[in-house]
């Protein structure tokens, strides 16, 4: 694995930082516990970690230069899980700073490029996790979705990416972009292995307020369960202008294929669709202003040494240390919540916030699951959109809804348009991730995993 | 258009130093984003409550007892700079 990184991370640039040697010391260890058949499920596993989760005494930037050097004293719990499991970390992988962003363009250190297009995007926030699955990089990886950026990037880069249900995986240790919305989730090759990792890292955490209590089902088992008679709705919203005509076709062809394993596909609505993109783009800056007010120079991260007083030594250091959308999202969050726009904007938009989750309460009454495009478009060329935010959070727009709501979704490849990956997305009720992985590995099993290897540019 | 006041003041609250040329830059990114926000206003929101959080749990609490911390040398060796145990940072208070 450490060979492959070597051979075309230079092409791909997944990773921050690589670890080879916790790699080769956690892999010997592995080695001696798989001796014993009652070897934990991802002994020896090459994984990678987003570098929004951290590590102890392994740099943690969650790309930002603010953060460039900051080396935690902690793992977050799902590090800690997956070092149970057995698993061999090989490095922390390139990400939108803080998590802002759908392209990895934003990183503060470099872009990541698409394993199937190097000229393209993989997508984002978690790009590197996403590409280094792709590139054959890692096994499987954590990625950290707020309004998308698991399933995104899986989708742009043709693997899975799972958003699980707020509260299901804890979130100690993950760094809070918006604290309402954000969930840890695997990037992985198959929905098995997909199944493997939600298991290795969900259950309830004492050092997560958020944590659900709530029992963790065998979710490997669950793929196999019959998926005959489960109604998958189609919301008419996800369908309409702003969705790429090729993607379209793939993913209603996609959805029809689901007939032949018994699924009954049925028409719905969720009206309040089109009201998402702006309630996530009030909300999560507001949470985020707040977040990010703990950089400031003075615990951790980039200080200003030039700075005279207090005072200035905050806003300077923040003036410096954050890149370009970091700076603008704080600006639109501080707005929003300010005497005087909080009514308008931030209470409003949590009061919208209601409709949309009333939506899916209300179509979850009829049907099992929903299915939609993950993105409106394959991965795009690098510096399409960088200029221009409104049309970089569009590509967010069938992925915000359900973190709005806490609902879990899955992204599975479903295909090829251009000929670049294209990705189908399940969404279920709170706790269904079941219902998702099964419905998730049925497709796949239609479909077949497409061995495209030959398709990509690594 | 946002007043370029307004830019001013909320970088102020958000204890942001920006360039002149990002603060111009911001005005028209912020106006233009917010723009999109107006949607949001065709909404009859009057009678709705608010959603802050999507799960039904409250006051999450642990039980109330003593465990271990993370060592002071671990937390400070983060920290731009320091003396002795402390954290040091300029002048809080400024004498008059």
């Amino acid at each position: 694995m450490l060979d492959r990184i070597d051979g075309v991370d230079a092409r791909v640039r997944a990773y921050i930082t690589l670890t080879p040697d916790l790699a080769m010391r956690q892999a010997a260890e592995a080695d001696e516990r798989l001796k014993h058949p009652d070897a934990p499920r991802l002994c020896g596993v090459p994984l990678a970690l987003k570098d929004v989760l951290s590590t102890r005494n392994v740099k943690t930037t969650c790309g930002s230069k603010i953060l460039g050097n900051f080396v935690p004293p902690f793992d977050a719990t799902v590090v800690g899980m997956l070092r149970d499991a057995g698993a061999v970390t090989v490095g922390k992988t390139n990400m939108d700073e803080f998590a802002m962003g759908s392209s990895t363009e934003n990183s503060g250190f470099f872009p990541t490029f698409n394993p199937w297009d190097l000229d393209r995007v993989p997508g984002g926030s978690s790009g590197g996790s996403a590409a280094a699955v792709a590139a054959d990089e890692c096994i499987a990886a954590l990625g950290s979705d707020t309004g998308g950026s698991v399933r995104q990037p899986a989708a742009l880069c043709g693997v899975v990416g799972m958003r699980p249900t707020y509260g299901r995986v804890s979130r100690y240790g993950l760094v809070a972009f918006a604290s309402s919305l954000d969930q840890i989730g695997p990037i992985t090759k198959d929905v098995k292995d997909c199944a493997i990792l939600m298991q290795a890292i969900s259950g309830h955490d004492a050092l997560d307020s958020t944590s659900l209590r709530a029992e963790v089902p065998d979710y490997e088992s669950s793929l196999h369960a019959d998926v005959a008679g489960l109604k998958v709705g189609l919301p008419r919203e996800y369908m309409a202008a702003g969705v790429d005509e090729g993607v379209r076709g793939v993913v209603l062809e996609a959805i029809d294929r689901l007939t032949e394993a018994g699924m009954e596909i049925v028409d719905i609505s969720l009206p309040h669709t089109e009201y998402a993109l702006a309630t996530y783009y009030v909300i999560a800056p507001a949470e985020a202003s707040a977040n990010l007010a703990r950089y400031n120079g003075v615990k951790y991260g980039y200080f200003d040494p030039d700075s005279d007083g207090v005072e200035e030594l905050m806003m300077n250091s923040r003036g410096t240390g954050f890149g370009a959308e970091v700076k603008r999202r704080i600006m639109l969050g501080t707005f929003a919540l300010s005497s005087g726009y909080y009514d308008a904007y931030y209470l409003r938009a949590q009061k919208v916030r209601t409709l949309i989750k009333r939506d899916f309460d209300r179509a979850f009454e009829s049907v099992d699951l929903i299915a939609t495009p993950t993105s409106p478009t394959v991965a795009f060329p690098v510096g399409e959109k960088v200029d221009d935010p409104i049309s970089m959070y569009l590509s967010d727009v069938m992925t915000l809804p359900g973190p709005i709501a806490g609902i879990p979704g899955i992204s599975v490849p479903c295909g090829f348009s251009e000929g670049l990956p294209v990705g189908l997305q399940f969404m279920a009720p709170p706790l269904g991730e079941t219902v998702l992985l099964r419905a998730a590995y049925a497709y796949e099993q239609l479909a077949g995993v497409e061995s495209a290897t030959a398709r990509k540019a690594v | 258009m946002l007043d370029p006041e307004v830019v001013e003041h909320v970088s102020q609250l958000a204890r942001l130093t920006l360039s002149d040329e990002e603060k111009d830059k911001m005005r028209v990114e912020l106006s233009k984003t917010l723009e999109h926000f107006r949607a949001l206003s065709e909404l009859d929101t009057s009678a709705l409550p608010p959603t802050a959080q999507v799960i039904p749990i409250e006051n999450n609490m642990r039980e109330d007892a003593v465990g271990d911390c993370l060592p002071k040398d671990d937390v400070l060796a983060n920290a731009p700079r320091t003396r002795g145990d402390y954290i040091r940072v300029p002048a809080v208070l400024k004498a008059f």
